[in-house]
Parts: structure tokens; C-alpha cells; sequence
């Protein structure tokens, strides 16, 4: 290994020659990133509508994502690799699942946290099931969903680096290129860019939030 | 890919005894986990107990406890990971280190939140029976935080012991090895047999938790102490996933 003189936490250099690879990993991170919150949240909520008013589900649901918590990230790749390969579907796999644990749980949470007032309320204003799911108790819940949606992106980003194991990491695979030659400066620069995707989606997401639930601002 | 396949190798790496007791085996891996384990949770609960308590006591440094918590969520473990070594050289200490940092928040959050939600009628009667400030501290504060701070170090243990089986990629052993040596060199039996392994040992250490905290807790407290618990992880949506 290098001493600290020859062997810089950060390089001009480096940025300079590597640049379109960086540019390259971070659109393989982000995307992995987006696609994967996107299919989990499109499964989660209706996973979480349906197990709301069953509790046997519910307590299932929740259960088995307690379980899967305790999971780590590169044992699941290890359970997926096998089946599905090496690459890019493997961690996708992987990040839905977890992805889909903060979710399911959030979307409970917010569905459950609708006053009992308002679902009679649209009960006795004649609302059909899914009307009332759709107008009244989705939109309520989604304050819940939303802080959801940033928590398993910002958790998402991270995990995308586990998946160098199955050779496609995103960042990771900068880190991991570092890490075999010593080179300190392309870990520490995958590091930072992993931390600022983190930060903008989860600024990005905050604002999204605003933007749909209106109502809340004009309160506050 | 042939899973099918995969499994048989999985069963027969699993039934073979020297996969478990040949140096550098199942066995070898375990022990050298399972001690990074600890001492990364001893380090982390040294640094997050006495902050939590001296913040939670205060009333103070609310802010501190969300933001640590929020940072170390945005930064990937394997990137500290990568950072240490790269910074430390290759060993078990980058791993004990970085696992460690990331053990704090649980720990940290919980002796806060515990001290706050103290009853402030039970720490008006130990004033006012003119108890100072550190034995009200001893023996009010800190008998009636302490089912949220055992849940804090236990979340913490059970993340860390996840958390650990990514020293396999910066050669810091322990029972991850068997996961990423068998996917790099394309054996997936193995890698399953290993991800078997490190699951089985994370719920384990979980279960004996769960167990060991209900069997500690005195009855009159069981009820109480378990809805408190429940409570946490409520407004806490997020047990960090073991990245």
C-alpha cells in the first residue's frame, strides 16, 4: 500500500481521466436506484391496502419484513445468486425487497393512522369502497408514504454498493476497483457521490412531497 | 443458472464435517464473526451510552441524536468500509471500526428517547426526596429507561452481526467469506450453504435476544415494557436495513 504523500484522498487527475466512467456508475446507480423504489412502491401499496383490514396479514406482512430486516443484504445476493445469476437482475431483485419492507410497513402505518371519523364520514356520504380508498384515505396516508418513499431511496443508494459481490455496483464497483489497487482517491470519490445522490433524491423527494400534499403547508 | 444444482452443493457443503471444523472452516469463520460482533457493539454502546444518557438527563442534544442517525443512513457501509481499510490496512479492525459507527444511532436514540419519556413525576419525587443529580440519574432515570435502552443495544447487535459479513470483501474474514468466495469463484452451492449459515446465526442471535430481554425484564414490568418497546420502532420507522 502507498504512503499518504503519492496516495491522496483526492485527485484532480483522477477526475479528470475517470470522468465518464464516474458519469457512467452514477447513471448505473441512479437507475438501479429509481427502478427499484418505483417497482417496490408500486407493490407495496396495494400489498398494504389489502393487508390493512386483515389482521392475520398484516401481522404476516409485517413479520416476515422483521425477519428479512435481520437478513443482510450480501447473504440475500448469495440466496438470490444462485437462481437468478450474476448482475444486474440479482440486485434489483435484491433492493425491491428490501425497498418493499420500509414501504409496506409506512403504507400500513398511514392507512391505520386514518381518524375513524373521516372513513364514516365518507361512509355515510354514499363513497363506494375504492373511491373512498382512492379520494379519502390514500391521500391521508400519504404524508406516511412519502417519508416511506425518501427513507427507502436514501437506504436504497446505499445498498446498490453491496451488489459489486454480484458485479454490478453502481458506485461500488469504483470503490471496489479502489479498494483492489489501493488507490485511495477512487474509493473516496465514489464514496462522496454515493452520499450527494443520497442527499439530492432525499431534498428532491422532500420537495415531491410538498408539491402533492398541499393541504398540509397551507395548515402549517 | 442451475439452482437446483446449487441447493444439492448447499446440503452436501453443509453435511460435509470438514466444511466445518477444517482450519479456516465454518467453525473458524463463526468464532472470528461473532468476536467482531462483540467488540464492535462493546465500542459503540461505549461512546452511545454515555452520550445518550448525559444528553437524555439534560434534555438536550435532540437535534445531535436525529442527525447522526440521518447521516450514517445516507452513507453506504461498504463505502466506510473501503475508506478504513484503504486508510487503515487490511485486518479486522476496519470492519470492528465501521460496523461500530453505524452501531451507534440505535443505541444512542434509545438511551434518549428512554430518559425522556421518564415519568416527570418520578423525577419530581426523587428531587424533591433531595436526591442530586447523578443518583437521580442511577436510580430513577435509569431503571425505568432501561427496556428501551436493552432494545437499543439489541437492534444494534443484531445489525451489527448482519453487518459484519461484508468484511469478507475488504479480508477481514468472518462468515461472509463463504458467500463472496463462493460467488466469485462461481461455486453458488457454497455461496448459498454460506448465506444459509449467516442467516440461520442473525435470527439466532435475535431469538436468544428476544428471550434473554423477556427473561430479564421482572414480570410486574413485562406488559409495560414490551408496548414501550412496540412504541419505539413506531416512531422509528426505520431499523436500518443491514447494508
Amino acid at each position: 500500500m502507498q504512503t499518504g504523500a503519492d496516495n491522496p484522498w483526492f485527485s484532480w487527475r483522477y477526475l479528470e481521466n475517470n470522468w465518464r466512467t464516474l458519469v457512467d456508475l452514477t447513471g448505473q446507480h441512479v437507475s438501479l436506484t429509481v427502478q427499484a423504489v418505483l417497482i417496490a412502491l408500486v407493490l407495496a401499496v396495494p400489498l398494504a391496502v389489502l393487508a390493512r383490514n386483515r389482521p392475520a396479514l398484516s401481522g404476516a406482512v409485517l413479520g416476515s419484513s422483521a425477519v428479512l430486516y435481520t437478513v443482510p443484504s450480501l447473504a440475500l445476493f448469495g440466496l438470490l445468486a444462485p437462481f437468478t445469476g450474476i448482475g444486474r437482475t440479482t440486485v434489483l431483485i435484491g433492493l425491491v425487497a428490501y425497498a418493499m419492507l420500509v414501504l409496506v410497513r409506512n403504507t400500513l402505518v398511514g392507512l391505520r393512522g386514518v381518524p375513524a371519523s373521516v372513513v364514516d364520514a365518507a361512509d355515510g356520504m354514499g363513497y363506494p369502497p375504492v373511491r373512498r380508498l382512492l379520494t379519502v384515505e390514500l391521500p391521508l396516508a400519504l404524508p406516511a408514504i412519502i417519508t416511506g418513499v425518501r427513507l427507502a431511496t436514501v437506504t436504497t443508494v446505499a445498498l446498490v454498493t453491496v451488489g459489486v459481490v454480484v458485479g454490478y455496483g453502481g458506485l461500488g464497483q469504483a470503490m471496489y476497483r479502489g479498494f483492489t489497487s489501493s488507490y485511495r482517491a477512487e474509493i473516496m470519490t465514489a464514496a462522496v457521490l454515493c452520499v450527494a445522490i443520497a442527499l439530492v433524491a432525499d431534498l428532491l423527494l422532500l420537495a415531491l412531497g410538498r408539491l402533492v400534499t398541499p393541504w398540509l403547508r397551507r395548515r402549517a | 443458472m442451475n439452482g437446483g444444482s446449487a441447493l444439492g452443493d448447499a446440503l452436501v457443503y453443509l453435511n460435509d464435517p470438514l466444511s466445518w471444523t477444517e482450519p479456516g472452516g465454518i467453525l473458524d469463520l463463526l468464532r472470528d464473526h461473532l468476536w467482531m460482533t462483540f467488540v464492535a457493539v462493546l465500542l459503540a454502546a461505549a461512546v452511545a451510552l454515555p452520550l445518550g444518557l448525559w444528553f437524555g438527563h439534560a434534555g438536550r442534544g435532540g437535534q445531535v441524536v436525529v442527525a447522526t442517525a440521518n447521516l450514517t443512513r445516507a452513507l453506504p457501509t461498504l463505502a466506510l468500509l473501503y475508506i478504513l481499510t484503504a486508510w487503515l490496512g487490511l485486518g479486522q479492525w476496519p470492519t470492528i471500526l465501521s460496523v461500530a459507527v453505524f452501531a451507534v444511532p440505535p443505541i444512542l436514540s434509545n438511551t434518549w428517547t428512554g430518559l425522556r419519556e421518564v415519568d416527570p413525576a418520578a423525577r419530581d419525587a426523587g428531587t424533591g426526596m433531595g436526591m442530586s443529580a447523578a443518583r437521580l440519574l442511577r436510580d430513577v432515570e435509569l431503571p425505568l429507561a432501561l427496556p428501551l435502552i436493552a432494545a437499543g443495544v439489541r437492534t444494534a447487535v443484531v445489525q451489527v452481526v448482519a453487518t459484519v459479513s461484508l468484511a469478507s470483501l475488504v479480508g477481514g474474514g468472518g462468515l461472509g467469506l463463504i458467500i463472496s468466495n463462493g460467488i466469485f469463484t462461481q461455486r453458488y452451492g457454497q455461496a448459498l450453504a454460506g448465506a444459509l449459515v449467516v442467516v440461520a446465526v442473525c435470527l439466532g442471535l435475535e431469538g436468544l435476544l428476544a428471550a434473554l430481554q423477556r427473561m430479564l425484564t421482572p414480570a410486574a414490568m413485562r406488559r409495560g415494557g414490551r408496548r414501550r418497546t412496540r412504541a419505539v420502532s413506531v416512531t422509528d420507522p426505520a431499523p436500518r436495513v443491514t447494508v
